[in-house]
This record gives structure tokens, C-alpha cells and sequence, in this order.
């Protein structure tokens, strides 16, 4: 499946939207949106994921990054994860970090 | 990425086929990720020419075999850069030429694809018994691992080794059952769920059987009689000694073992529970000559395996090989590979199995100073992790009392576990030993204090405690090897009846004895260590060596916590009454002196009279009071605890110590009495009203607390 991001800031809100498999040949492209994205300042960074159908370590690591360059303050949410990616935040650990809802705003 | 630009080494000088390479560094070995590529490294002493060989995840066939050029290797190591590979999906591996002459001690064949023995995860068996293929051109496949873990704060906890209560577990075991409740059962992330549980009985470290990658098919076998799959279920036998078992992982399956494994540690470390390893350095899952070739065989043979003068394998592991510990090579790879699981695990300390192997010359002889040992104990960076030694072997080497230390290594206290079970059992002089046993063992470890013994009543190896009480005789029928392994000495007493039964007077014993039990181990000095599931009570069925098990024999059966609430609710406040009362964790040993001036000597012995201790050889009766003004070798205050133990079959009348004025006897524990009249809550002990004599039980154990 093709891979894509997207990405827009609304409001002092960053949203990236994220299709396809995001694995170490695509997390790169990520990576690098989140870093351009995140110059902006943003208040909460959210990654529309509904779309993303795997995730890999290099993938866990884009979100590991998006979450230390926001700070503490500032809030991650990922909108609709499949269940694949939920598994995988649980078992590394990282559902907590997360917000993830159903839409946003929610 | 402008740094990256400015280095010439960024940027390949070779082609071969496509594959774009250059020279690479020799350190660190194994493979590394570097800017735009990957750095392999590896060293052979005898091989005469080294290619690299490279898959795409889980294909048949390499996408490319690189040899080295003469120019990149180094002494005897050889090093490439090659770029543009992804870390994600790259498998690797390497093809040594060589003699084959095993009267040389050579076994090079080209013919074979040899894993890493640097290599970080292990792919090829991504999931627990994932049917093997034998006639793959590569079956356990070298991987890349991300070194870039988030631990926020997380470090090892550092932990006095004295404060420890260590909880014995196999991973797939603990939470495999149906019963668990857990998501992701029998996986790392499964022990995750359980963290609550642990907290809940107090434990405070975990110590993990074998977690290295194995192959749970080594020897399998179908049972003759049922048609049983049996496994090497425990895990012995260490394909690669830095690489997580991939099977253990629920995201194993996505290749993140790594990750995985150390949420969990982080998760426990959050919750102040150490992680202890228990490491297999004596052997590796090689065998002998009939075994496979996977890694070290293949790479420099006569370096890493104790070889005879004619070429065969010496065998004091009992499992077919033995790992060349005090080879220089060796020896730093077993330094690399704990400082490894130190600082990128935060892993807290380590269990050496067979330890003594690690102490034998290249001949096999025991070395009076051990230069692994002795590497091992003056590291910096694992000199706040935990070593201890399991101090036999199977070569006939038992060590227990006169391992080499340098003030470093706790032993496996074998002689604890042998003498409370006798006396456990009502052998007849059994008083005097026990008395060493329960001061943490100054008879053996004068010198080394009393955290140099790790308690421990059962393990892993022998029977469980319910079926120490419940078996005289091991039952090894299911292992199918006639009931000729496991060890027969099990200084077990069944209480009436061999097995399972109704009668209630064998049940209620058992219940008592394996109370009796917990509370001898939780009131020593020294450092307790308690086998998973012993605390409500779980049973192997008499079978004392279920290595090969993957079924209810191993799995622990979390109905049993509540069928058995009563041992559970023992065990938990016995286990909180140690952590509340420093007076048993000592780290030096008592001098039987009231070197504080508190009127009591910091231990005294008692008999039936108080103030005489009766060692005769027919004696049962032992008992013991603590003076609180040398806890923690008077550092820290505590109560007065009278300790009892009658394994004698009858009541008996105990003339107990005079309190000072002011203070009384107050009863903490009895374990005569029914559930739960057994045992009193912390703060909430009930003041007796005799303060000068105590009726024992027969076989009971009574704690008093004068406060």
C-alpha cells in the first residue's frame, strides 16, 4: 500500500494525517514532517492515523521523537488507530503517552 | 546533516553486484547502524577468508554475499560499512573458510551460514514453537536492533542486596495458564500485567529464568507413551547470549522484542522491583560434535569450546559442550555481553548458571583466581549490579562456601536449602546446622558477611514446596526418560500419603509446613528467595525437573491463589513482616555479643528453657530471639523478635526470655493455628498473657515481637 502525510496547522493545532505502512523505509518522511511541523510551535500535535494500517520500531521511534519535541505540555493524540497499532503502543509501553480518540476535536 | 557531509567515511569506496561498501571500524563487533549504513564487525583466529552474507526478513536466499577484501581486516578481525541497507527488514550472517580438522580442533565449512555471535535479536523463530524448518539454509538469522530506548528517568535501582526478596520465574510459566486474566499470555508484556500481583505479595525483585534466545526444539522429542512434544521448554541452551528471546515477546512477531523487554523493566523498576537474570555462560545450544553448527563452531571452534586432546567436546555442563570461559576471547565476550545487558537493559543483576565452570582452566582444572570472575567483580560498569554465583557444576565441581568472590558474588546457598528441609522434615540432628543456616551461614561465609548466601528452600530445579511436603519420591514419568533424571535427594517428607489426597489431617499438615517453611526463610539472615507459585501452593505433581514441559506442569495455575487463600495470605505477611523488620536483614553476621549495650546480645539461642539451647542430636526444638538495637548491625531500631521452631511431632511447653520492664510478648505468627488465626497483621499483634511460657504446636513455627 502507497504511503502518505499530510499535514496542516489549524489553530495553533498541528495535524498530520498518516496512510499506509510506516516501517523504516517510510518513517523517515514522517520524521521529517513532524520536525518541520513542530518549528510552528503547535499547542497539540495530532496524527490522523486511521488510515495507517502497520507500524514498525522505526515507526514507534517517529512517535517517541514527536512526543520529546513537543514537551510535556503540549499533547499528542492519534485519531482512530487500527488495532495493530494500539497492540503495539501497549506492548511498548507507549499507550500512555498517547491520547487517542475518535476525532478531533474531540 | 551537514556533520554527516564532512566525513569521508560516510560515503561507500566499494561495489560488488550492486551493494554498495567500504572499509569499517573493528569496535564495536557485531553490527552497528552508522550514518547511511551498517558496520559489521567480527574476529576469527583461524579462518582463512570471511564473506558476509545478507537476506531481505524471513527469504530463503541472500540478496548478496560480500567477502571481505584482505586490506579490511585488522588482525584477526574483519570490518565492512555497507550502506543503504534497512535496519527494519535486514537479516545477516556470515560464511568462514577454514580447515575442517577436528583432531585440530578446527570445524570451519563454508557450506554453513553462521549467525553473529554479537548479534543483538535473533529472527528465523519469531514466535514461541514456530515449526522448524531443519533444512534451512539459515535458521537463526542475525538482526539489527534500535539502541535508542526511551528511559526517561529509569536507572537500575541499586537495591542493598540485603533488602531483596527475589520471586524465581520462568516467563512463558507465569502467565501462560488460561487462569492469568492477562491479555498477552505467557510474554514479557504479560509480567507487565502482573506487576500489581507482585507488588501485592511484596516481592521486591523478579529473577527471570534463561531469557537469551533459545530454541525451545533443541532435542525435542515426542513422548513414547502420550505422544507429548517435549520441549527444551526451560531454556538452558543459548543460541546468542545478546539477544532477548524472540518467543517471549508478544510483539515478537513485529520484531520488537527489545522494546518490549525493556518497557517491562522499566515498568518494574517504576514500581521498585529489581530485574535479576539468570544467564547460561557454561554451554551453548551447539552440543557436541553430532550437534549443529549455528555460530561459534563454525567461527573459531578451538577459542570458544573446552576442547580434548582429540577433538571432542569436554562435557562438566552435562549438556554436551562447554563454553571456553577463560579463553581471553571468551572472557571478553561474556564482559561485553553483561555490560551490554547492564546499561542498555538497566538490567539489576545476574544469576550465573553452573558458575564454577566459569572458574575451570582451558583444561577443565579449577583455577585457584578465576580471570572471568575476578573481570567480572572489578567492572565499572557492572559494579552496582547484583552477581551470583550458582556454585556446582555438573563436571563435580561444588563450591558452595569457597566460590571465588572478591567481595563480589553471592552463592546459590545449596546447604540452606538441604538443612531447612531436613529439619523441616523432623530429621534428627539437624539443630546445630540449622543454626548457622538461619544466621546467614557464618560457618561457610566467615569472612564475606551474610548476604553472600541467597536463601532458598526450592527453585526452579526439585520439587516445589507443596510438593515437598506432598511427595517423598520424584515422579518423573511425564519427562519421558523412564524416571531416570531429576535428583533424587530430595529431603521431601509427604505427611502421610504420596500425592493428592482428601484426608484432611495430611492436608492441613501440608498447609502448616509449608507455612513453616516460608517463615524460616523469611526470618534468616541472608537473602530469601521464594520459586513462583510457592506461595499459593502449586504443585508439578512430584515431577522435580520439568524442563521440557510447555503445559500445566509448568504454567502456574492462578486458581490456586484463591483454592489456597490461606497459604497466600501466610506468605504475603510473612513476606511484609521481613520488609517491615530490619532486624533480619543484616548485612554482617551477628557476633553473639551486645556490642549496642541494650541488655540482649544481638542473637540468642533458646530451648525448651529459656537461655539453653538444646544441640543434642535428638533435638527438634530450636529457637532463637533477635535484639532490635542491632538491626542492620545497629544502624536501625527495631523490636524485639522471638523466634520458635518445634518440628518435633508433639506440643511443647517453651519457657520464653524475660522482657525488660515495660515491654511484653505479643504473637505475630503461629502457624498452629487455622487460617487466620495463623498470623496477627503488622501493629496489630495480640499481646499474650503468659509473658513467661508459650505452647508450641507440634511442627510449628511461632513468632513473638516484644515491644
Amino acid at each position: 500500500m502507497s504511503f502518505s502525510v499530510k499535514s496542516e496547522v489549524i489553530d495553533n493545532t498541528a495535524i498530520i494525517a498518516v496512510e499506509g505502512s510506516l516501517d523504516s523505509s517510510t518513517a523517515p518522511k514522517l520524521h521529517d514532517e513532524v520536525q518541520r511541523i513542530i518549528l510552528q510551535n503547535p499547542k497539540d500535535l495530532v496524527l490522523n492515523v486511521e488510515k495507517l494500517n502497520f507500524m514498525a520500531s522505526a515507526g514507534l521511534r517517529v512517535i517517541i521523537f514527536a512526543k520529546q519535541k513537543l514537551g510535556s505540555a503540549a499533547k499528542l493524540f492519534l485519531v482512530k488507530p487500527q488495532d495493530q497499532v494500539v497492540e503495539t503502543l501497549r506492548m511498548t509501553g507507549l499507550l500512555f503517552s498517547v491520547t487517542i480518540v475518535d476525532q478531533y476535536p474531540e | 546533516m551537514a556533520e554527516f557531509d564532512t566525513r569521508i567515511d560516510f560515503y561507500p569506496t566499494h561495489e560488488f553486484k550492486g551493494i554498495k561498501y567500504r572499509r569499517g571500524h573493528v569496535l564495536p563487533f557485531g553490527a552497528t547502524m552508522v550514518p547511511n549504513g551498517v558496520n559489521f564487525s567480527i574476529y576469527s583466529s583461524a579462518a582463512t577468508s570471511c564473506t558476509l552474507v545478507l537476506f531481505e526478513k524471513n527469504a530463503e536466499q541472500p540478496f548478496a554475499e560480500i567477502p571481505f577484501p584482505k586490506e579490511f581486516m585488522i588482525g584477526n578481525v574483519y570490518s565492512m560499512i555497507v550502506f543503504d541497507l534497512d535496519y527494519e527488514t535486514l537479516e545477516y550472517g556470515y560464511r568462514m573458510d577454514g580447515p575442517f580438522k577436528p583432531k585440530t580442533w578446527h570445524r570451519f565449512d563454508k557450506s554453513k551460514i553462521l549467525s553473529d555471535p554479537y548479534a543483538k535479536a535473533i529472527g528465523g523463530r519469531d514466535t514461541w514453537l514456530a515449526p522448524p524448518n531443519w533444512d534451512k539454509l539459515y535458521p537463526f538469522r542475525s538482526r539489527l536492533v534500535f539502541e535508542d530506548f526511551d528511559w526517561e528517568e529509569d536507572k537500575p535501582l541499586e537495591t542493598p542486596i540485603e533488602d531483596l526478596i527475589i520471586y524465581e520465574m520462568h516467563v512463558r510459566s507465569f502467565t501462560m495458564h488460561s487462569t492469568s486474566g492477562v491479555k498477552f499470555k505467557g510474554t514479557f508484556t504479560g509480567i507487565k500485567e502482573k506487576i500489581p500481583y507482585l507488588l501485592d505479595l511484596g516481592i521486591n525483585c523478579i529473577e527471570l529464568m534463561p531469557i537469551y534466545e533459545f530454541d525451545e526444539y533443541e532435542h525435542s522429542k515426542k513422548d513414547p507413551e502420550t505422544g507429548e512434544l517435549l520441549l527444551n521448554y526451560w531454556g538452558y541452551s543459548t543460541l546468542n547470549f545478546f539477544a532477548p528471546k524472540s518467543g517471549y515477546a508478544a510483539s515478537g512477531k513485529f520484531g520488537m522484542q527489545v522494546d518490549e523487554l525493556k518497557t517491562l523493566i522499566k515498568e518494574l523498576h517504576k514500581n521498585r522491583i529489581e530485574v535479576i537474570l539468570d544467564v547460561v555462560f557454561n554451554h551453548t545450544a551447539e552440543g557436541d560434535h553430532r550437534g549443529p553448527t549455528i555460530s561459534f563452531k563454525g567461527i573459531d571452534n578451538k577459542t570458544y569450546y573446552m576442547l580434548t586432546p582429540e577433538g571432542y567436546y569436554y562435557n562438566f555442563s552435562g549438556t554436551g559442550n562447554t563454553l571456553n570461559c577463560n579463553h581471553p576471547i571468551v572472557r571478553n565476550m561474556v564482559l561485553d555481553c553483561l555490560r551490554y545487558w547492564a546499561s542498555e537493559y538497566h538490567i539489576d543483576g545476574f544469576r550465573f548458571d553452573l558458575a564454577t565452570i566459569l572458574g575451570r582452566s582451558q583444561e577443565g582444572s579449577p583455577l585457584s583466581n578465576p580471570p572471568l570472575l575476578e573481570s567480572l567483580a572489578y567492572d565499572p560498569v557492572l559494579a552496582k549490579c547484583k552477581l551470583i554465583a550458582e556454585a556446582w557444576d555438573a563436571g563435580g565441581l561444588y563450591q558452595v562456601g569457597s566460590f571465588p568472590c572478591y567481595g563480589r558474588w553471592a552463592e546459590w546457598n545449596g546447604k540452606y536449602r538441604d538443612t531447612v528441609r531436613k529439619f523441616l522434615k523432623g530429621d534428627e540432628g539437624i539443630v546445630g546446622d540449622l543454626s548457622q543456616r538461619i544466621q546467614g551461614s557464618p560457618d561457610i561465609y566467615r569472612s564475606r558477611g551474610a548476604t553472600a548466601g541467597i536463601n532458598f528452600i526450592t527453585c526452579h530445579d526439585g520439587f516445589t514446596l507443596y510438593d515437598m511436603v506432598a511427595y517423598n519420591q520424584k515422579h518423573n514419568e511425564a519427562n519421558g526418560e523412564n524416571n531416570l533424571d531429576g535428583n533424587n535427594d530430595n529431603y521431601s517428607w509427604n505427611c502421610g500419603w504420596e500425592g493428592e489426597t482428601n484426608d484432611d489431617y495430611v492436608n492441613t499438615l501440608r498447609h502448616k509446613q509449608i507455612k513453616n517453611a516460608l517463615a524460616i526463610l523469611m526470618v534468616s539472615q541472608g537473602v530469601p528467595m521464594i520459586l513462583m507459585g510457592d506461595e499459593m501452593g502449586r504443585t508439578k505433581y512430584g515431577n522435580n525437573n520439568t524442563y521440557c514441559h510447555d503445559n500445566e506442569l509448568n504454567w502456574l495455575n492462578w486458581e490456586l491463589k484463591e483454592m489456597n487463600a490461606d497459604l497466600f495470605n501466610f506468605a504475603k505477611h510473612i513476606i511484609n513482616f521481613r520488609r517491615n523488620h530490619p532486624i533480619f536483614r543484616n548485612k554482617d553476621h551477628f557476633s553473639n555479643t551486645d556490642y549496642m549495650n541494650t541488655g540482649f546480645s544481638d542473637i540468642s539461642f533458646h530451648g525448651t528453657k529459656s537461655w539453653q539451647a538444646d544441640w543434642s542430636s535428638s533435638s527438634r526444638v530450636f529457637s532463637f530471639m533477635l535484639d532490635g538495637g542491632h538491626a542492620k548491625n545497629g544502624n536501625s531500631c527495631d523490636d524485639i523478635i522471638y523466634v520458635a521452631l518445634n518440628m518435633y511431632w508433639e506440643s511443647i511447653f517453651i519457657e520464653i526470655p524475660r522482657l525488660p520492664e515495660g515491654k511484653y510478648w505479643h504473637v505475630s505468627v503461629n502457624t498452629d493455628m487455622p487460617s487466620p488465626f495463623d498470623f496477627h497483621s503488622l501493629s496489630d499483634e495480640s499481646r499474650i498473657e503468659d509473658q513467661l511460657h508459650f505452647i508450641a504446636g507440634p511442627r510449628s513455627v511461632i513468632i513473638l515481637i516484644g515491644k
